[in-house]
C-alpha cells in the first residue's frame, strides 16, 4: 500500500502558541482517512500545512515521495493536492456554474487564452454539468453563489474541489454549520466520491459518528498533538482518546 | 448566458456602430462632433480603467501615466518628425511600447503588494511622471505644453472622427472578447476572491500583470487620440484631475461592465460641457464644479451600483 502524503515532525506556532506540535503521519493512497479532535485542536491548521496555505515552523512534508515543504499552494494544487475550506470560500458574485467552470478550466491548458470566447470550450461545459450533477446542484447552476443556502454552498465547495481532479482530497468539515436536514446530502456526496475509488480522501470532522462507518483510518489531534491513530474501532476503544476527547463531552 | 443571447447583443452593438458611422452626416456642428470624439476617447480610457477596477479588482491611482505617455509620444513625434502619418505611427507605437513596458515593470514590482499599497504607489508614480514632464522642458514644453500640426489626412474633422470611432469600436469588441474569454473569467475570480483563485491553481500575479499591461496599452491609445483631438499636449495629461475623472466615469457608469464606463464617459463629458456653458445664464453656473459634484452625489445615491449595474440588478430582480 503506497503512501501518498507524509509529514515528519511538522510544527507550527503562532507567537508562543503551538497549534500543530511535531505531527508525523502517513496518508495511505486511495484510503479514507479521518482527522478528529475538539475545536481548536489544530485540524484546520494541519490542513493548511498540507495544502500550502501555511508553511511549517519546523518539520517537512512529502507528497508522493517528493519534499513539498517549500512549495506554494498553487504548485501543490497542480501536483495533485486539492482542498475544500471549512469557512465557505467561493466566488460570491459569479454563478454556481461559473464557479465550477473556473475550477475545471484551471486543469486545462487554456488558462491564459484571452482571444477565444469561453462558450467555445464545450468540454468545460460538459465537465461542469457532470460535476454539478454529482453533488446534486444542477438546478442551481445559474444562481449566484452568494444566493445559495449554506448547505448548497458546502456542496459547491466540494464540486470545485472535485473539478480539480486532484488525487488527494482534503475536506475540512464539509458539514460545518449545516442544519441537520442538510447533512445527509453531503454524506451522500462523500460516499459517492469514495465509491468511485480513485481518490485518496482526508476528512476533518468533529462529529465522531459520521465518520466511523466510512473511515479506513482515524487520526486524533488534541492540543496540536497526534494522540492516537488506528481503525475506527481501535479509536473508539482507545483509552487516551476516551479520556482526552470522547470523555470530555465532545 | 447562452450563445443566442450573446449574438443578439452583438447585433445590437453592430447597429449602434453603424449609427455612429453615419452620425457625422447628421450632426455637422464642429463643437458637437468634438464632444462626441472626446466621449470616444474617454470611453476608451474608462474601459481600460475598468478592466483593472471592475474586472480584476485592482485599484490604481496612476492610470494617467499610460494616457499621458501616449499623448506625449504622439505630440512629440508629430512635432519633431513632421506632420506625417509615418511620424504619427512611430509616436503611437513608441507610446504603446512605453506603456506596456512601464505597466509590466510597475506590475511586477508592486502587484504582489496589498491593494492599498498598490493604489498609493501608483499615485506616487503618476506624480513622478507629472514632475518629470514639468521639468523636462526641452522635450515637453513644461506646463505650457506645445501645439503641433496633424498629418493632412486627419486634419479634416470628419476623418479624425472616423479614426477615433474605429479605435473605439475595435477596442470595445476586443475587450468584450477578452472579458468573455477563459482569461477574463479568471480576472473576475481574482476580483471575487483572490485566495481561492490561487488555491484553484492559478498564478494570480501573472494574471494581474497581464491585465495591467493590456489596460495600460489601451489607455495609451486613448492618450494618442486625445493628443490628436486637441493638437496640443501639456502636463495636464498626467494630472490627478484626469485620474479622478476616469474613476468617476467608471463608477457612475457601473464597474465590471464595458458599457458602463462608456456611458459614464458620455455623461461626464456632457456634464462638463453643459454645466460650463450654463455660466452664460447665471453666475452660479460658473461654479460648475459644485454642480458636477452634486450630480455625482445624486448618481451615487440613486444608482449605487452605477447606472448599468443598477439597471441590471433591477432587471434581474424582476426576472425572479
Ligand atoms: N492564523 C492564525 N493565527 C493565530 N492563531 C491561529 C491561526 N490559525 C489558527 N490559530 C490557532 O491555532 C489553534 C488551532 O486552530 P485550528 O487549526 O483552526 O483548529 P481546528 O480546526 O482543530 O478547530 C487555535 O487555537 C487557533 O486559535
Ligand atoms: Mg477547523
Amino acid at each position: 500500500m503506497g503512501v501518498i502524503m507524509e509529514t515528519k515532525d511538522v510544527t507550527v506556532s503562532f507567537g508562543g502558541h503551538v497549534a500543530v506540535d511535531q505531527v508525523s503521519v502517513q496518508i495511505l493512497e486511495r484510503k479514507f482517512t479521518s482527522i478528529i479532535g475538539p475545536n481548536g485542536a489544530g485540524k484546520t491548521t494541519f490542513f493548511n500545512l498540507l495544502s500550502g496555505q501555511m508553511k511549517p515552523t519546523n518539520g517537512s512534508i512529502y507528497f508522493k515521495g517528493a519534499d513539498v515543504t517549500k512549495r506554494s499552494a498553487t504548485e501543490r494544487t497542480r501536483l495533485g493536492i486539492g482542498r475544500s475550506f471549512q469557512i465557505t470560500n467561493v466566488f460570491p458574485n459569479l454563478t454556481v456554474f461559473e464557479n465550477v467552470r473556473l475550477a475545471v478550466q484551471s486543469q486545462a491548458k487554456v488558462r491564459y487564452q484571452m482571444f477565444a470566447h469561453f462558450n467555445q470550450y464545450k468540454q468545460f461545459q460538459e465537465k461542469t454539468d457532470e460535476i454539478l450533477a454529482l453533488v446534486f446542484l444542477q438546478d442551481k447552476a445559474n444562481s449566484l453563489a452568494m444566493n445559495l443556502a449554506h448547505g448548497e454552498k458546502r456542496k459547491l465547495e466540494i464540486a470545485m474541489l472535485l473539478a480539480l481532479e486532484t488525487e488527494l482530497l482534503l475536506l475540512d468539515e464539509p458539514t460545518a454549520g449545516m442544519s441537520l436536514e442538510e447533512v445527509p446530502a453531503i454524506i451522500d456526496v462523500i460516499h459517492e466520491i469514495k465509491q468511485q475509488g480513485n481518490r485518496t480522501i482526508v476528512l476533518i470532522e468533529h462529529k465522531m459518528d459520521m465518520i466511523m462507518g466510512m473511515s479506513d483510518e482515524v487520526l486524533v489531534l488534541y492540543h496540536g498533538e497526534l494522540i492516537a491513530k488506528g481503525t475506527p474501532n481501535e479509536i473508539v476503544h482507545n483509552e487516551i482518546v476516551q479520556s482526552a476527547y470522547l470523555g470530555g463531552g465532545g | 448566458m447562452n450563445i443566442q443571447n450573446l449574438e443578439k447583443s452583438t447585433w445590437f452593438y453592430l447597429c449602434i456602430t453603424l449609427l455612429l458611422f453615419i452620425l457625422p452626416m447628421v450632426i455637422t456642428e464642429r463643437s458637437l462632433q468634438f464632444i462626441i470624439i472626446q466621449i470616444f476617447i474617454f470611453g476608451i480610457f474608462a474601459m481600460s480603467y475598468d478592466l483593472l477596477l471592475g474586472y480584476t479588482g485592482i485599484i490604481s491611482f496612476g492610470h494617467v501615466i499610460f494616457f499621458g505617455l501616449g499623448a506625449y509620444t504622439t505630440g512629440i513625434a508629430l512635432d519633431r518628425l513632421g506632420a506625417t502619418i509615418g511620424s504619427l505611427v512611430i509616436g503611437a507605437f513608441i507610446g504603446v511600447l512605453l506603456a506596456a513596458f512601464v505597466s509590466l515593470l510597475v506590475g511586477m514590482l508592486t502587484l504582489r503588494l496589498k491593494s492599498h499599497f498598490y493604489a498609493m504607489l501608483t499615485l506616487a508614480l503618476s506624480g513622478l511622471f507629472l514632475v518629470a514632464a514639468e521639468k523636462w522642458r526641452p522635450m515637453t514644453g513644461g506646463n505650457d505644453g506645445f501645439t503641433f500640426r496633424l498629418p493632412d489626412i486627419i486634419r479634416e474633422p470628419n476623418h479624425l472622427y472616423i479614426l477615433c470611432l474605429i479605435f473605439f469600436v475595435l477596442i470595445f469588441f476586443g475587450l468584450r472578447r477578452l472579458t468573455n474569454s477563459p482569461f477574463g473569467k479568471v480576472l473576475m475570480a481574482i476580483r471575487e476572491n483572490e485566495n481561492r483563485t490561487t488555491s484553484l491553481g492559478y498564478k494570480v500575479v501573472y494574471y494581474k500583470v497581464i491585465a495591467s499591461i493590456v489596460s495600460g496599452v489601451v489607455a495609451s491609445l486613448a492618450g494618442v487620440l486625445y493628443a490628436l483631438s486637441l493638437r496640443f499636449v501639456n502636463t495636464g495629461v498626467f494630472a490627478t484631475d484626469l485620474t479622478i475623472d476616469v474613476l468617476l466615469m467608471t463608477i457612475i457608469g457601473g464597474v465590471g461592465t464595458l458599457i458602463g464606463p462608456i456611458i459614464g464617459a458620455g455623461l461626464v463629458e456632457l456634464a462638463h460641457h453643459w454645466l460650463s456653458s450654463l455660466a452664460d445664464v447665471h453666475w452660479i453656473f460658473e461654479r460648475w464644479i459644485i454642480l458636477y459634484g452634486t450630480l455625482y452625489i445624486l448618481v451615487v445615491i440613486f444608482f449605487p451600483l452605477g447606472i448599468i449595474g443598477t439597471i441590471r440588478s433591477k432587471l434581474a430582480g424582476r426576472n425572479k
